[in-house]
């Protein structure tokens, strides 16, 4: 039996930062290699000394998997990759591979660029990081190594992002990376199959909550954006290149549609068409809707949303213009903001997460007066929001992938304490399975239980599962009972027929005889007394073949043979059996010998 | 295990294999070869090819044929045609009951067209599997076929000159149709949506269970998007079977052939069809005929499906113009489903070549077609009638299905362009010959070229390819163990396996020499804790199980007995115990008997050894026991000493 142990390097306790190390069957596999974007410093990354303090990450992990394309699953990756030094195989699906690099290099040009750090991945170590990585499709069974395989499954969480199911002999792990039950605007609701994992590592981001909160968050913010152009204000929504720009930009494009609304929408140029592109060729991961109509109009094609120009930044009247940084740390979403700032009718929604130190973090904790670069301040009178998009299971979806997927034992990570000591209890009461968190750094070891697999011949089991008497009809809740010689033979092990067993092992079976001799003052003839002994054996052996042969014995079953000779006033009865059958053999004893008293 | 096939062409194949219980139809190809034998529809209702005319019989009378039969036919270019509503071969329904199919496994989307008859028409229940890009470009030529039919139908159903009396007498080649009473009109939209909607999407390398008896696993094929080879496994046989295999690097992603080595059986279909010429030299032939022709002013007309092979010209041709100076030669491109095509094309990245999927990656179109429709060197159109004529311009590089020219826009082009000698049509399908596809409009003006391209295994493709996979039996259509018809001395043009591979035609049923010995069966950690396994040699060791056996789902588990049952007294009919019969062995020598006699306490023997063995006289207890090599035989009146004496030749023996 083997254990399967599980150490999160940052999952626990934390939304940022995912990376989770597990051995099982002596293989040790790395899940997701995320950054924390609220650090600057080696907490940024995970502890990768913990894996290996001295020697090559190559020889002690034996794959790499990344579930999406978010950074706080794979900022980590060309740090650990090139960095700390990995050579072995990377795992991610075709958009993860395709978005990931674009992502990484924003990422990169943020903290060396802006921020002037020099321990840092360049562009060059993303370039040679992306070459180790190997591409997967959903459900493609692909065997890292003799006994390691992986098989992704639909996540819904992002665009290309899949929950993985590692497995090696009979043991099973499903982790599930960010996932999402239910099916969103532009993606479809993760799916698995029955596959009963020895455990299920989920994230419990949203432990507690049980209502689609996403639909809330979504309504409330086309309500915000739209009391805002509708009292002639200008709304900024600073965005990265991918990923939630495409979300939010059909969002606002089915809301414009619907309300049949005129005030422009733009897009920071250069970047629309080949993000949305990215978006249009992997149109095979989006929803059943828009993959449906894709052929009359890719949904990544938008109608209200044009290409910005600087010119039109003192336009008057209402717009909303996504741009470029996603963190108000440079370029045009900063020059923007510098303009929109002083008006209260304008306002800013920050849709994701801001290092400390940027612009977007500073307003988003409260700063009202902005101190930039050149010694000029500004002043923030525009109303600020900051608002989460992302696509993660509730309460109720963690409890549904639980049960579609029946796992043995439930990990959870990437979540808050309190939250997932709840959805723990929840899970133990429900499910009756143990569930675990456990801290960073800390193993967890998980028990596992498996049936042995026996090579059996056809020929035993066929004639088991015929019943053993005729006139019983084939009953599939009857009890069958197999009687077999298991063989071991090094790690191969074999049940066969006793008898073919014993000629593979060149054993000969023993034959054991025991006869008796019984006397009996019986009166009469000879053939009287062999009647009475037939009766009474046929009484006694219903389910026996109890038979004259041709010299006047009688049979029972197999090898009992009993002989009655005599004279007139005493009459001898000869039992013999073999061994095999020593319980019809003592049984006729015990029936015809005489009473002693 | 049993093999049957259901196709008379072994490059649109259907078999149906019976293993363990479980009836898995592999691939469901429709032979639209026998469309020739049709008057071509034409684009505009109501009008007739103009070669056509009816037919006026001559000859002997008495071989006449009645006049209802003379209106279904129409002489065409000097060949006997049937004027009717077009009808299909369907595979072979009458030899098995396909209501109990359990599964259909599609290997490409050219091996599916004939699914609706299957699935809608026979009572099937079971599960259809195939990939995505299959399903989705299976769909497309589903429905090109449909529009194509309906969209100048004909609603009479000739079937008065199919009576055997009356085919015999007519000429050649219609009175060679392959069993027209078997041939059914096509299917509908509806029966269309209705099939798909039994399917289930599967991924190359993904392991699908059947039943719990059988795994089965696509592996890429590498001859269309999404093609695969399917792998069928029990836990201790192989089946691979491997249709439309393509080791040539084209856009699909390539051939993958690990999954099919060391195979029991290896069951090929879908050779080439063209085994006289390879695709490399075709495509340039092609490209040099194109060219030719545009430069002096003719026009070129590709009959072509809507996907596939006609992407790979598309690629190769423009290239080839603009080497010439020719880029400003627009290409169009017309089919009703064009538009869905083009589309699907550029979003299964997954499923491409590696070179392809490097594109996606920057992001760009993965098919340079994407560039040559943006910047209107290729246009696509659903139909002549759809914007076309506004937006003409001659000379042109046409193409446009269906490629049997029998029907689609094709047809309104030939007659339009055959008249002029600087025309030129290139065939570059190859599933239909490209004369008889021809003759209905002969005699010609145009120039016809013939570049079949067909990136199917060929032979010594074939022949390599089964050595490196080796398996243990080859399974082939007839055709493939002898040389084509048109070239008797070419052996070369064979497979060859040694044991000579098995054989398939259209009907015959075939049994696969594979022989079933093991199955697995799992053995509850809580029984094998109960187990004292007897090590007889050494690293052999032995132990007898009695356990309760749970079958389900074609899954076997051996649990421990339950404790209130009685198992002493439970027999066969026979007699014979059903389980718990007591095994000894051991080869005690006489010696070692005799001083576990005396253990104890039997002192009193008298040991008489002879040839054949021995006798141990017990005096005092006046009982005998005979060792004799491997077997005892204890004489004894006494139940007690009996016993006793049992045990003490237990004691010498092993038991288990």
């Amino acid at each position: 039996m083997t254990d399967i142990k599980v150490t999160p390097l940052g999952a626990h306790l934390d939304v940022g930062r995912s990376c989770i190390l597990i051995s099982i069957g002596g293989k040790n596999i790395m899940l997701d290699c995320g950054m924390h974007m609220g650090y600057n410093d080696d907490r940024r990354f995970p502890d990768f000394t913990y894996i290996a303090r001295e020697g090559r990450l190559t020889d002690r992990i034996n794959c790499v998997i990344i579930s999406h394309f978010h950074l706080d699953h794979c900022g980590a990756l060309p740090y650990m990759t090139e960095m700390v030094g990995y050579d072995g195989p990377v795992y991610m699906t075709h958009p993860t591979k395709a978005i990931c690099p674009i992502l990484l290099e924003d990422y990169r040009k943020i903290t060396v660029e802006r921020k002037g750090e020099t321990n840092f991945f360049t562009s060059e170590m993303i370039k040679t990081c992306m070459k180790k990585v190997i591409t997967v499709n959903l459900h493609q069974v692909i065997q890292v190594d003799d006994e390691l395989e992986i098989k992704p499954y639909y996540a819904g969480h992002v665009l290309g992002a899949a929950m993985f199911q590692i497995r090696v002999g009979q043991s099973s792990v499903v982790y599930t990376g960010d996932y999402n039950m239910t099916p969103d605007r532009h993606l479809g609701a993760a799916w698995i199959d029955k596959c009963r994992p020895d455990l299920l590592i989920t994230e419990s981001t949203y432990a507690t909550t049980i209502r689609d909160s996403k639909r809330c968050r979504e309504r409330d913010f086309l309500k915000k954006v739209h009391s805002c152009v509708e009292k002639g204000g200008k709304v900024l929504i600073p965005v990265f290149a991918l990923g939630r720009a495409q979300e939010l930009c059909i969002l606002l494009e089915s809301y414009w549609d619907r309300m049949n609304l005129k005030v422009p929408i733009y897009f920071s140029l250069g970047l629309t068409e080949k993000a949305n592109h990215y978006y249009k060729l992997y149109i095979t991961w989006t929803s059943q809707k828009i993959k449906k109509t894709f052929v009359q109009r890719n949904m990544f094609e938008f109608k209200h949303i044009k290409a910005f120009d600087r010119a039109y930044i003192d336009n008057p009247g209402a717009m909303v213009v996504f741009a470029t940084p996603g963190m108000l740390h440079a370029g045009l979403s900063l020059q923007i903001f510098k303009r929109w700032a002083p008006n209260e009718n304008n306002m800013v929604i920050m849709p994701g997460y801001c290092v400390a130190g940027t612009v977007g973090h500073r307003i988003l904790n409260g700063a009202r007066k902005i101190e930039m670069e050149n010694k000029q301040v500004i002043e923030v009178k525009m109303a600020v929001e900051y608002m989460s998009f992302s696509a993660h299971a509730d309460a109720k979806g963690i409890m549904q992938l639980i049960s579609h997927c029946e796992p043995r034992n439930v990990l959870l990570v990437h979540g808050e304490g309190e939250k997932m000591v709840f959805l723990k209890n929840k899970i133990q009461q429900e499910f009756g399975i143990d569930c675990f968190m456990p801290e960073n750094g800390e193993t967890s070891i998980i028990k596992t239980k498996h049936n042995i697999p026996l090579d059996t011949s056809l020929n035993l089991l066929k004639r088991q599962l015929v019943p053993a008497d005729e006139s019983e009809e084939p009953d599939p809740k009857h009890l069958k009972v197999l009687h077999g010689a298991l063989l071991m033979k090094g790690s191969r092990m074999q049940l066969a027929e006793p008898a073919t067993a014993f000629r593979e092992l060149g054993l000969e079976e023993y034959e054991l005889r025991f006869t008796c001799n019984i006397t009996l003052e019986e009166e009469g003839a000879v053939s009287n007394t062999i009647d009475r002994v037939y009766r009474i054996l046929q009484r006694e052996f219903p389910k026996c073949a109890v038979q004259f042969s041709n010299d006047g014995s009688i049979t029972v079953g197999e090898s009992v043979l009993v002989k009655v000779s005599g004279e007139e006033d005493s009459k001898n009865i000869l039992v013999s059996w073999s061994h095999q059958d020593e319980d019809i053999g003592s049984l006729i004893q015990k029936v015809l010998r005489p009473d002693p008293s | 295990m049993k093999l049957v096939c259901l196709s008379d062409n072994p490059s649109k194949p259907c078999f149906v294999l019976f293993f363990k219980g479980v009836r898995i139809m592999l691939d469901c190809g429709l032979d639209i070869k026998q469309v020739l034998h049709f008057v071509p529809l034409l684009v505009v209702p109501g009008f007739q090819v103009s070669k056509a005319h009816s037919w006026s019989q001559g000859g002997d009378k008495r071989n006449r044929v009645p006049d209802e039969v003379v209106q279904e036919l129409k002489d065409c270019g000097g060949r006997l045609l049937v004027d009717g509503a077009p009808e299909f071969s369907i595979p072979e329904t009458g030899i098995i009951d396909l209501s109990t199919l359990d599964a259909i496994l599609i290997s490409s989307y050219s091996c599916m067209l004939a699914l609706p008859y299957i699935t809608e028409y026979t009572g099937f229940k079971g599960t259809v599997y195939m990939t995505e890009p299959t399903l989705h470009i299976g769909r497309q030529y589903m429905e090109e076929l449909v529009m194509y039919v309906e969209r100048n139908p004909k609603s009479n159903v000739a079937s008065h000159w199919k009576q055997d009396i009356i085919l015999k007498n007519l000429p050649t080649p219609l009175r060679d149709a392959v069993n027209p009473r078997q041939w059914r009109k096509l299917y509908t939209l509806h029966d269309i949506n209705s099939t798909l909607s039994k399917v289930q999407l599967v991924g190359f390398s993904e392991k699908l269970d059947i039943f719990g008896a059988l795994t089965v696993t696509p592996a890429s094929s590498g001859c269309c998007i999404g093609s695969c080879n399917w792998i069928i496994n029990s836990k201790y046989e192989k089946i691979c079977y491997a249709a439309g295999t393509s080791t040539l690097t084209t856009h699909p992603r390539p051939v993958d052939q690990a999954p099919l080595k060391n195979a029991d059986v290896l069951i090929l279909s879908c050779l080439t069809q063209t085994p006289l010429s390879l695709p490399d030299p075709m495509i340039g032939e092609f490209c040099v005929n194109a060219a030719v022709t545009v430069k002096n002013g003719g026009n070129v007309l590709v009959p072509c499906y809507a996907s596939g092979v006609t992407f790979d010209l598309f690629e190769c041709l423009s290239g080839h113009l603009e080497q010439c100076g020719l880029a400003g030669v627009p290409m169009y491109f017309l089919s009703p489903v064009s538009d869905s095509t083009l589309a699907y094309s550029n979003i299964f990245a997954e499923w491409l070549s590696s070179g392809k999927q490097a594109k996606v990656f920057l992001p760009e179109c993965p098919f340079p077609h994407a560039d040559l429709l943006s910047k209107g060197r290729l246009k696509n159109f659903s139909s002549i009638h759809t914007g076309l004529t506004t937006d003409f311009h001659t000379p042109c590089i046409l193409f446009a299905g269906h490629p049997s020219l029998r029907m689609g826009d094709i047809v309104h082009f030939i007659e339009l362009w055959g008249n002029s000698s600087a025309n030129t049509i290139i065939f570059t399908e190859p599933d239909f010959p490209h004369l008889d596809a021809l003759a209905p409009f002969l005699p010609i003006a145009m120039r016809v070229c013939y570049c079949p391209i067909d990136t199917s295994l060929n032979f010594s493709q074939a022949n390599k390819l089964i050595r490196d996979l080796r398996p243990l039996h080859l399974v082939v259509s007839e055709l493939y163990i002898k040389p084509p018809l048109m070239e008797p001395l070419r052996n070369d043009l064979t497979i060859d396996f040694d044991p000579s591979p098995l054989t398939y035609k259209q009907g015959e049923i075939l049994s696969l020499p594979v022989k079933r010995q093991f199955e697995t069966v799992e053995m509850e950690p809580e029984l094998a804790n109960t187990l004292e396994p007897i090590e007889v040699k050494p690293g052999s060791a032995v132990s007898m199980v009695t356990a309760a056996l749970v079958a389900k789902d074609n899954k076997y588990i051996l649990q421990k007995l339950p404790a209130n049952i009685h198992l002493t007294r439970k027999r066969r009919s026979d007699g014979s115990l059903l389980w718990r019969k007591p095994y000894i062995f051991g080869a005690p020598s006489l010696h070692e008997i005799v001083d576990a006699l005396k253990q104890y306490g039997f002192n009193s023997l008298k040991v008489e050894e002879n040839e054949s063995g021995s006798i141990i006289h017990l005096v005092k207890e006046d009982s005998l026991i005979q060792v004799d090599g491997n077997s005892t035989h204890i004489i004894c009146d006494s139940e007690e000493i009996r016993l006793k004496l049992k045990e003490v030749m237990l004691k010498c023996l092993k038991q288990l």
